[in-house]
């Protein structure tokens, strides 16, 4: 088997440089084959053929910052978990004292989640 | 089943029999290079195809059909039509993070690609935290999407990144209790022992109903993952124009038409892989013949197979329901899926403990 003989880092960083190599391959392809023009209207920024209007980075909702965060604190406790997962196969001849522990962390989770819908932050406002 | 390995053995001994050591590696990363290429072209290019003649299906069309025998080199002449396509210059984006957006979009769908088992012996990442590496990689493609719509300079496009944005960090939680559920039964994240632990019977038919739920789950977080379907907000084409794509012309934009058809069959190739049975042919305790007759099919067939069909769930999903609006979206995430999740995740831990499982 290959991946024996080759390390698994080098292979992420073979299919890593790959995905690069697909990139930058298909641009050259493109920039020899693809005509170019120059006019002024070209570089405008495309807003339904109106001439475009203020800041274009313009202000956009707090809501959508919120759920990022809620994001950030479900993902890392997600990855928490993936360890306990892995090995609870071998926890199981413990019976049902092995998910004693787990459910400290479960409820924290839980908790946290009953709290962010009771404060609204799960509503689109 | 005939085991690839013996294949990749030959190879790597006869280019050792003539090549010194690292020589050697590097022959071989560059061919392992090429066949990643090549098949992630390919499957694009198939997938594009067979999403226009679904789609046609559905609403009694006859779809692309001019191209070649029944339009099957449709999706090649659509690949030279964008490449002959100026790339146009803006005046006002942000020219680095523009250029680097399609290759993060790219790279995190390559790297995802590569941990996929095609069949016995045949993938090219096998290492122990190999679902764990696909959820992480699998995430650097919303950057690459915030740095399109942002550094773009238009309004729609930052609109449709943020969209885009919140929906996939949302359904990722989904996804990541789903997969956490399927770990914990298999309990393993190496990729093929998974799939080797399905060779008496696949995981949803021995995990039950937890297994159902958390691909059932699975299913809606990764069509919105993938944003397709009824969760096309990011591009609804009607409000948005495109979406966070709007500024990208020729080959750039088809970057991202790639990369979106390519994470519509890791999406599937996944939930082959953890319920399916991944490249294991169906098998039942107890039916002896009937297991053997399935073992002659070839177990890249087996794989490709099954993803295929569960792209076709996909797909039909996306051609079945109207797009939702974003609260929906996100209560549809937060309020019902996320709970479930949980649920799940502690109904499988009990099933486990008890040995209620098959």
């Amino acid at each position: 088997m290959i991946s024996l003989t080759i390390l698994s880092s080098t292979l992420a960083v073979t299919a890593a440089l790959t995905g690069i190599a697909l990139v930058f391959l298909a641009l050259w392809v493109a920039k020899l084959m693809a005509p170019r023009s120059f006019n002024a209207q070209k570089g405008e920024p495309y807003e339904c053929g109106i001439p475009t209007r203020g800041e274009s980075m313009a202000q956009f909702k707090v809501g959508y910052y919120l759920f990022a965060i809620l994001f950030l604190m479900f993902d890392v406790e997600c990855v928490f978990l993936f360890p306990w997962a892995t090995v609870l196969q071998d926890l199981k001849q413990f019976g049902m004292q092995s998910l004693i522990s787990i459910a400290f962390f479960f409820s924290i989770l839980v908790l946290g989640l009953v709290y962010a819908w009771r404060k609204g932050a799960l509503e689109w406002k | 089943m005939f085991n690839f390995s013996v294949l990749t053995n030959w190879i790597d001994n006869l280019l050792r029999s003539f090549m010194p050591e690292w020589l050697t590696v590097v022959t071989e990363c560059v061919l392992i290079g090429l066949v990643l290429l090549l098949t992630y072209s390919v499957l694009a290019l198939f997938y594009i195809y067979f999403e226009r003649k679904i789609c046609a299906a559905f609403q009694c069309r006859l779809g692309p059909n001019r191209v070649g025998p029944w339009g099957l080199l449709q999706s090649i002449a659509d690949m030279f039509k964008m490449l002959i396509k100026e790339l146009i210059s803006l005046n006002h984006t942000d020219k680095f993070l523009f250029a680097l957006a399609p290759y993060l979009v790219i790279l995190a769908s390559m790297l995802a690609f590569a941990v996929l088992p095609w069949g016995n012996g045949l993938q090219v990442l096998n290492f122990n935290i190999g679902i764990f590496f696909l959820l992480a990689v699998s995430s650097i493609g919303v950057l690459g999407i915030l740095l399109a719509g942002w550094s773009s300079n238009n309004k729609f496009t930052l609109i449709g990144a943020l969209r885009s944005g919140a929906q996939m960090v949302s359904y990722e939680i989904s996804i990541g209790l789903s997969v956490l559920t399927m770990v914990a039964f298999a309990g393993t994240m190496n990729v093929v022992e998974i799939v080797e632990k399905q060779d008496h019977l696949w995981f949803i038919f021995s995990g039950h109903l937890p297994a159902i739920i958390a691909f059932v789950i699975y299913l809606i977080a990764g069509t919105a993952e993938t944003n397709r379907g009824p969760f096309d907000l990011p591009e609804a084409e009607s409000e948005l124009t495109a979406g966070y794509h709007t500024e990208y012309s020729g080959i750039h934009f088809g970057f991202f038409y790639l990369a979106e058809y390519l994470n519509l069959f890791i999406v599937s190739g996944v939930a082959t892989l953890l319920f399916l049975g991944g490249w294991m042919p169906l098998h039942f305790p107890g039916w002896d013949g009937f297991n053997a007759i399935m073992d002659y099919i070839p177990s890249v067939v087996w794989f490709i197979g099954k993803a295929v069909a569960v792209s076709f769930i996909i797909i039909w999903f996306k051609w079945t329901f109207p797009r939702l609006r974003i609260d929906q979206m996100l209560s549809l995430e937060w309020k019902y899926l996320m709970p479930f999740g949980l649920f799940n995740l502690i109904l499988m831990a009990i099933i486990i403990v008890t040995n209620l499982y098959f």
